[in-house]
């Protein structure tokens, strides 16, 4: 068999084989239809929910999958359709978008940035998936919106918190309607102050990726403005699950509040160890010993038990809102109506980040009359918006954020059931938490143009 | 021909054409039908996926294959690598081809300095001194090194080391003239384009990034037939069938194991630099121990110290991670929607533990399966299938094993 390559026809053929191979990339072009990646044909669109299902952040990931799905159905015209009603833009109609039957695929982003981007590729290249959303983690949700970037779809950021997202890894086809590390500080700083005092020692425990280090350098500001000192910044790996280690050194170091820079399984675990070390009885500095959680989830609080009893935190959403600041947050209840009848419980604020984040795409694209993502980022830019829980809320353009009131809770002493598990200090509104688009923490990087991919 | 045997350039020309045909091997069912949206895996990054690992697992097994070192901490040449080809990325240009080279150059030193250190020992103290070395490297390169804060960012931590606007790139762009980044090419072919061939309801997609990955792995695969074959690769397997009789009759076999090591380190760093081709951006994860412990059960899967076992191997491992990981609720439901409502529900409850989330439980069990079964890996399910299929009396069959066997080896 080996001497039948090399006969005249045989070597005309491979000629031809591999002259064809290098010719071919020449007239490339990724299934070019209308001028972007993944224009839909048919008559459905396809939606890519990015979620992790396993890892720290696993709890998160389901309860955003629950909403996407919810959404999904909303926009299709099942279901009682939820915030539709109670949304400011009026384009959506229940059938789909701009008459699209909306389907989704979801993928496992197991938190981890390698899992997350080769999940969201082949949502791009094999499902034709023409938006990527989920999240959960900023590292994350920074390496997904750089490859959403890259191949020209839009990436409507879930719950990612970093400063980054926004700020220096901010990308002109990524959108974030959660807040971020700054508002939590912001809107947390003077609840702190009423509650604690401006003599504190304050020590950090903080998750050793972008959304710890953001988180903890903004609390640190505002509460260094406040008087307050900061001991020690310590990091501990996203995947630890015992934080004893980094407990007991706390106890001898001069401070008399303990920051946890941590969300999720890891907050959860670390509060644990903490109050197991009697940390909340302790007296230091002839002070009680307090915990702050500055990012705070419902999920968390019922990981964590009783162990979360006073305790102050922030958060974008809670579904008690409506009911205890006023008709200002319309949506919440609509929302938490049709998730509970569908789930059996509450979403969490995962899920009604998720959820808006939804709904706000497929209006922007019917509103720019175009799945394109340059069109839906044009929609999307400087649009105001009210009817999504929130109360009016603005896309600022110049990054890409939400800006919208912040809610500063409080773990309930006596919680009536399983699900009231947080009481609402205080909601602080959106102008103590705005900052301009060149703030030195967000600085150092640029949205650059939008990418409609081949 | 080639300096092969008849044998392995037959294997080999099967393994050129399954490499080339593979957009159409791997796409067997329709577009938009159900089943295409579960099976078919011919889409551009699952496939580099398939040819990379093999490359990283065809140069574990010349060194575990052959010696029988089995090195615990191969993830951190990958980790290395992909690191590597990164920077050059950010500093120099798109082209991969420096890329690729500098992986290969780093993570060859970094093998050096490991194997130097670990070839010390032997056996499971071996296994132990890896598997250290390439947990040290990832936490270095998961915090130590990647302080977004400090003045040494090296690695950027969890959120992983990507490519920036704001990049020198010397010899290329740092932003392209419509204000976004640049994409990694070959001379000019952009590894992302794809060619999109429509045949009634079959789509066939050709991607450069594709066949750029198929022809390195060619060739790696074409090397690792040669050193199998070589006196090197005769005395590598001495090594490990008695190492104390060697060093008894005066060899002296470090410098062969540590050879071994360090080429088997070269292809990790190679794979790394070609994931980081397609994909720019690096993360800390490609070198935890649970990486290193993918690779070893990647080549136990295909057959170790086999040929063709790496390249089944890898591809078994990624093709039912991707697939199994994406099936959810509804996606049952649309499968099972034939069926009557009651039976619909109980087996999809039944089935959703093994899928989306679950899908590591399906993958461990695939994997008891085979190693209980098939010990030899999927090279022994081929050899058993195909006596069966030959229906040869059992001494022709018994005599056809111990061919093909020394054959493989």
């Amino acid at each position: 068999m080996s001497n039948s390559n090399f006969t005249r026809r045989g070597v005309l053929k491979t000629g031809t084989i591999a002259g064809a191979g290098l010719a071919l990339p020449t007239y490339l072009s990724a299934a070019a239809h209308e001028g972007f990646t993944n224009a839909p044909t048919g008559d459905t669109v396809t939606l890519g929910f990015n979620v992790p299902q396993s890892g720290p952040y696993a709890d998160e990931g389901m309860d955003e999958l629950r909403a996407f799905e919810l959404a999904v159905e909303h926009l299709n015209g099942q279901g009682d359709g939820g915030m539709l009603s109670t949304f400011s833009s009026k384009v959506l109609d229940g059938t789909g978008i701009m008459g699209k039957k909306v389907g989704f695929v979801s993928g496992d982003t197991q938190t981890k940035s390698d899992a997350a981007r080769a999940s969201a590729k082949s949502m791009i290249e094999k499902d034709g998936a023409i938006m990527i959303s989920g999240g959960s983690s900023s590292g994350v949700a920074v390496a997904v919106q750089g490859l959403c970037q890259e191949a020209g779809v839009i990436f409507m950021a879930g719950l990612t918190h970093s400063n980054d997202t926004t700020g220096k890894d901010k990308k002109a086809n990524g959108f974030r309607h959660f807040f971020n590390a700054y508002m939590s500080a912001a809107a947390l700083a003077p609840v702190l102050e009423q509650l604690y005092g401006k003599d504190r020692r304050a020590y950090h425990l903080t998750a050793d990726y972008t959304w710890g280090w953001t988180q903890e350098e903004s609390i640190a500001a505002a509460t260094e403005a406040l008087g307050w000192e900061t001991v020690e910044k310590v990091r501990t790996p996203l995947a630890s699950t015992d934080f004893s280690s980094y407990i007991a050194p706390v106890l001898n170091s001069g401070a008399d509040v303990l920051v946890l820079n941590h969300y999720g399984g890891n907050m959860v675990n670390s509060l644990t160890n903490a109050v197991q070390f009697g940390l909340r009885e302790k007296q230091a500095n002839g002070k009680n010993f307090e915990i702050v959680v500055p990012l705070y989830s419902e999920l968390m609080a019922k990981g964590a038990g009783r162990n979360i009893a006073g305790i102050v935190g922030s958060q974008n959403w809670d579904w008690k809102l409506e009911n205890e600041k006023g008709d200002r947050y319309a949506g919440t209840n609509a929302f938490v109506q049709s998730f509970g009848e569908k789930y059996g419980f509450p979403p969490s604020q995962a899920a009604q980040t998720c959820y808006a984040q939804t709904l706000l795409y497929a209006d922007a694209v019917t509103r720019a009359g175009s799945f394109n993502p340059c069109a839906v980022v044009e929609a999307l830019e400087d649009f105001e918006f009210d009817g999504l829980g929130n109360g009016p809320t603005l896309y600022r353009g110049g990054d890409h954020q939400c800006f919208k009131d912040v809610i500063v809770v409080r773990g309930k002493e006596n919680p009536e059931n399983e699900f009231d598990l947080v009481e609402i200090v205080e909601v602080t509104p959106t102008d103590q938490v705005t900052y301009p688009v060149d703030h030195p923490m967000f600085s150092g990087g640029a949205l650059g143009s939008c990418n409609p991919g081949a | 021909m080639l300096g092969l045997t008849k044998k392995d350039f037959t294997m080999f020309i099967v393994v050129i054409v399954m490499v080339a045909l593979a957009p159409f091997l791997l796409n067997p069912f329709p577009q938009g039908s159900s089943l295409a949206q579960m099976f078919n895996a011919g889409y551009p990054d699952l496939m580099q996926r398939f040819v990379i690992f093999g490359i990283l697992v065809i140069g574990f097994n010349i060194l575990f294959g052959l010696t029988g070192y089995l090195s615990f901490g191969h993830a951190a040449f990958l980790g290395v690598g992909s690191y590597s080809a990164v920077w050059m990325f950010k500093l120099l240009g798109m082209n991969v081809i420096p890329g690729i080279l500098l992986s290969m150059v780093v993570a060859g030193i970094f093998a050096l300095a490991i194997g130097y250190v670990s070839l010390r020992r032997s056996g499971i103290y071996f296994s132990i001194l890896t598997l250290a070395f390439a947990q040290m490297s990832y936490n270095l390169a998961y915090s130590v090194l990647g302080n977004p804060a400090s003045n040494f960012n090296l690695t950027n931590g969890e959120t992983g080391l990507q490519l920036l606007l704001t990049d020198p790139r010397i010899l290329g762009q740092s932003t392209t003239p419509d204000g976004s980044l640049p994409v990694t090419n070959f001379f000019g072919i952009a590894m992302r384009d794809s060619y999109d061939l429509r045949m009634g309801d079959w789509l066939f997609t050709f991607n450069a990034g594709y066949y750029l990955c198929g022809v390195i792995m060619l060739i790696s695969f074409y090397i690792s037939i040669r050193i199998f074959r070589s006196p090197f690769g005769m005395m590598l397997r001495a090594v490990k069938s008695n190492q104390q009789r060697m060093n008894y009759t005066g060899l002296n076999t470090k410098p062969y194991t540590l050879a071994a090591f360090v080429i088997s380190g070269i292809y990790a760093g190679l794979a790394g630099g070609l994931l980081s081709s397609m994909d720019p951006l690096a993360g800390a994860e490609r070198m935890h121990w649970t990486a290193s412990g993918e690779i070893v059960i990647m080549a136990i899967l295909g057959g170790v110290g086999t040929l063709i076992g790496p390249i089944l191997g890898a591809g078994f491992n990624e093709y039912f991670k991707n697939i199994l990981s994406k099936i959810n609720d509804s996606v049952l439901h649309q499968w099972l929607g034939f069926l009557p409502d009651g039976i619909e529900d109980f087996l999809v409850t039944i089935i959703h533990p093994f899928v989306g989330k679950g899908w590591h439980l399906t993958l461990g069990l695939l994997f008891m399966i085979v190693i209980i079964f098939l010990p030899g890996g999927l090279v022994q399910g081929g050899q058993k299938l195909g006596r069966k299929i030959s229906g040869r009396s059992r001494r022709d069959a018994a005599k056809a094993a111990e061919q093909s066997k020394s054959a493989a080896e």
